[in-house]
């Protein structure tokens, strides 16, 4: 009777300008059959910590092209760290230079995805890190 | 994922731990075998909070206005728990829960909690433990529980299920008065709702819902050939039948019209209390409830003590026309263990 899905939340911290990625990448994920939870555009650090501690999601997955990421990253895992949320995996998609991701996994970033990324590569990323 | 024990997940909750909480949500939605001992343990703290549904078809306005209805009762020291029920994929069990993304100016509130549900295939507008969840909600000690619906159309109507008040938004141009006496959504309203109300055709919404109601009423107008024929009910049933649907016309976005929504939902609960009525449909709640989960069990019970091959046996002769259903029913009625 158990019926287990995996819950993404797709979030943008901080200042973009757009979200499409951000869509592409919850419209895929919801066709690889998990339950996305989408809050869209302009996210503090704080909302997106409540949003993933409300919706008790396996992942959050953060969007970010404005180039913030070393700014809002660290506040994003601070806060999780406080709220007792270390278990929920962190994904990044969006603009990232290449000299930041090894920085940005330390920080404890399960793994970074950048632009012309296979969908199927997260799915299989997320469906890895997620014990179900 | 579930490492706390259900009694201690179910304490912490009571204390009001929001992470207890949503783990708790998780737990039931799921399904999971804790999940069974959690509800009963939860069962002697509910029946505290008012339920309220928010039902209508896609694009109408709900999760808007759930916001504004929050931040209204929040002004007014009422503590807010939210579950908003987004569709799941018939195809892949995926799904995309957009409510929230609308519903950002209630974040940052210790007396909020949003959950976001998907309906994981139930047809009706919520999800098959969208009921469990609001109990949840309910032990956690929140005042008011909103239950935003999938967005509906005519048959969802399963909300009236679980809601104390059930409210049905509408918007301007989505229907004429035919769609307003067809039987279905409209029917389960105790407030309706015309949002979007700054749009010119609003009039014409308004009227159209007005026509509907007034057909039901103890006395009623009814314009014919150009005359206004009053007609009154005689057939004896209580007044409280008859009691009048509101409209309220609401901009969601700006919260013009929330005051008096949030007015028409306390009268229809002190009406609720004096008339009995919300005792007399709690009752028959649990008694359904009852039903419902006694067949699951009866059901699977059954079917667990037929052997496969037996089961695949009678599939067959039905195939071939040897038997018909209601033997093949009958038989395995008569041969369980």
């Amino acid at each position: 009777m158990e019926n287990r899905k995996i819950r993404v939340l797709i979030a943008k911290p901080g200042l973009d300008g757009h979200d499409r990625g951000a869509k592409v990448i919850a419209r895929s994920l919801r066709d690889a059959g998990m339950e996305v939870i989408y809050t869209g555009l302009r996210q503090t650090p704080e909302m997106i910590v409540e949003a993933a501690l409300q919706e008790d999601v396996d992942v959050v997955g953060l969007s970010i092209l404005s180039g913030a990421h070393m700014a809002l990253t660290p506040r994003v895992i601070e806060l999780m760290h406080e709220n007792g949320l270390d278990d929920i995996k962190i994904i990044i998609g969006g603009i990232i230079p290449d000299e930041d991701v090894p920085a940005l996994k330390s920080m404890g970033v399960s793994e970074v995805f950048g632009p012309g990324t296979n969908t199927d590569d997260i799915v299989k990323h997320i469906r890895t890190v997620v014990s179900v | 994922m579930l490492k706390t024990s259900p009694e201690t997940l179910v304490s912490q909750l009571l204390a009001g731990n929001r992470r207890a909480l949503a783990r708790t949500i998780t737990a039931v939605e799921n399904e999971t075998p804790e999940s069974v001992e959690i509800l009963k343990a939860l069962y002697p703290h509910t029946g505290r909070a008012y339920t309220v549904g928010i039902t209508g078809a896609p694009g109408t306005g709900k999760s808007c206005l759930v916001t504004t209805l929050a931040q209204h009762l929040r002004q007014h020291h009422k503590t807010v728990g939210i579950i908003a029920v987004d569709p799941t994929s018939p195809f892949t069990g995926g799904a995309v829960l957009g409510d929230r993304f609308r519903m950002r100016d209630l974040s940052g509130d210790a007396g909020v909690f949003i959950r976001s549900m998907a309906s994981r295939g139930q047809l009706g507008g919520l999800a098959r433990t969208t009921y469990d969840v609001m109990r949840v909600m309910d032990a956690a000690g929140f005042d008011i529980v909103i239950i935003e619906t999938v967005g509906a159309g005519q048959n969802e109507v399963e909300i009236v299920k679980a809601a104390d008040t059930t409210i049905v938004v509408e918007a301007p141009g989505l229907g004429d008065d035919i769609q307003a006496i067809k039987a279905g959504i409209l029917e389960i309203a105790d407030i309706l709702v015309v949002n979007k109300a700054d749009n010119p055709m609003v009039q014409n919404t308004v009227r159209a819902l007005k026509a509907m109601l007034d057909l039901g009423h103890r006395q009623r107008t009814v314009a014919h050939h150009g005359q206004l024929m009053v007609q009154t009910d005689s057939s004896g049933a209580p007044e409280y039948d008859f009691r009048e649907v509101p409209i309220i016309q609401t901009v969601a976005i700006n919260g013009q019209g929330v005051p008096e929504l949030a007015e028409a939902i306390e009268s229809h609960r002190a009406y609720l209390a004096e008339s009995g009525i919300r005792q007399d449909r709690h009752r028959a709640r649990l008694q359904s409830e009852l039903v419902v989960r006694l067949k699951e069990i009866l059901l699977k019970k059954l079917l667990d003590s037929v052997p496969d091959e037996t089961l695949d046996d009678v599939v067959e002769s039905l195939l071939a026309r040897q038997m018909d259903p209601i033997s093949a029913v009958q038989f395995l009625l008569a041969h369980q263990m």
